[in-house]
């Protein structure tokens, strides 16, 4: 139950994000001015108009969901760390699919982030 | 803002706008580290102290969601994951995510002092190498597509 509620929260997040960066860098820049309390409204209902950013919101629910069950059976101070797994697969991807430049000090960070996950599972 | 003032501050010297665009990026970097971190420890601390231990009925699930420290830790990771968003629209992917990753350094920390949770020293070595992968992913440019305001820069 636990490593099927893990896989569950990695593949989810992995698509949440992929669809949610695709998605944020085709908006644009969101302003600051944007995030006052008066304006953030119609900045919402603009996001909320994105189909992409709808199913990437989807796929947290179902990362939430999964998260939260996973919280009921194991230590925080392993569902935490543990879901980090997506890191890896996600700078591949952000590298393949959103055409992102990962350099080499990129690829490093993200490869001790993923060694530390590994480390705080055993 | 008037579209004059606008045009003005996009033609400002390239070298101190970067850092302006850097400076507002990082900052919101942190605020999305901490929102994660403190809504993680308010559902947690709800699903630890309040709920039963979840069963596959619906009903308990909503029961458990309207708990009080479950619903604050709920509002909070929506907060999170607005300015997540938003921090998405400025730097990439692949930066965000391992710069964030300084999330699990602080939530492991939540989790010893907080829940009295054992941290082995495999654990606390996992934790020094993610804070490395931050460090090492924090020191590059935010953003490299596009629509990147270094882009923005060059013209």
């Amino acid at each position: 139950m636990k490593w099927l509620m893990v896989g569950l929260i990695v593949g989810s997040t992995v698509l949440a994000d992929l669809l949610q960066s695709f998605e944020m860098k085709r908006h644009g820049e969101v302003e600051v001015r944007d995030l006052h309390p008066t304006r953030v409204g119609g900045m919402l209902a603009g996001l909320a108009r994105r189909g992409l950013l709808i199913l990437a919101v989807f796929f947290m629910a179902i990362s939430f969901f999964a998260f939260m069950k996973l919280l009921s059976v194991a230590d925080l101070s392993f569902a935490v760390p543990v879901t980090a797994a997506s890191v890896v697969i996600e700078t591949i991807l952000a590298r393949l699919v959103l055409k992102e430049q990962v350099s080499l000090m990129r690829w490093a960070g993200a490869l001790c982030v993923a060694a530390g996950v590994a480390l705080l599972a055993v | 803002m008037t579209p004059a003032r606008m045009v003005l501050e996009e033609s400002a010297p390239s070298n101190l706008s970067r850092r302006h665009v850097d400076f507002k990026t990082k900052v919101l970097t942190m605020f999305v580290v901490f929102a994660n971190v403190f809504g993680n420890f308010c559902l947690s601390w709800g699903m630890k102290h309040q709920a039963p231990v979840l069963a596959n009925s619906p009903l308990v699930y909503i029961q458990t969601i309207f708990s009080p420290w479950v619903l604050l830790g709920t509002t909070v990771l929506v907060v999170w994951l607005l300015s997540r968003m938003t921090l998405l629209s400025w730097a990439d992917l692949s930066y965000v995510l391992p710069v964030t990753s300084i999330g699990y350094v602080i939530t492991a920390f939540v989790g010893r002092y907080f829940f009295g949770e054992q941290i082995s020293w495999q654990r606390w070595l996992g934790t020094f190498a993610i804070m490395m992968g931050t460090i090492l992913v924090g020191l590059t440019t935010p953003n490299t597509t596009s629509h990147s305001a270094s882009d923005e820069l060059a013209k």
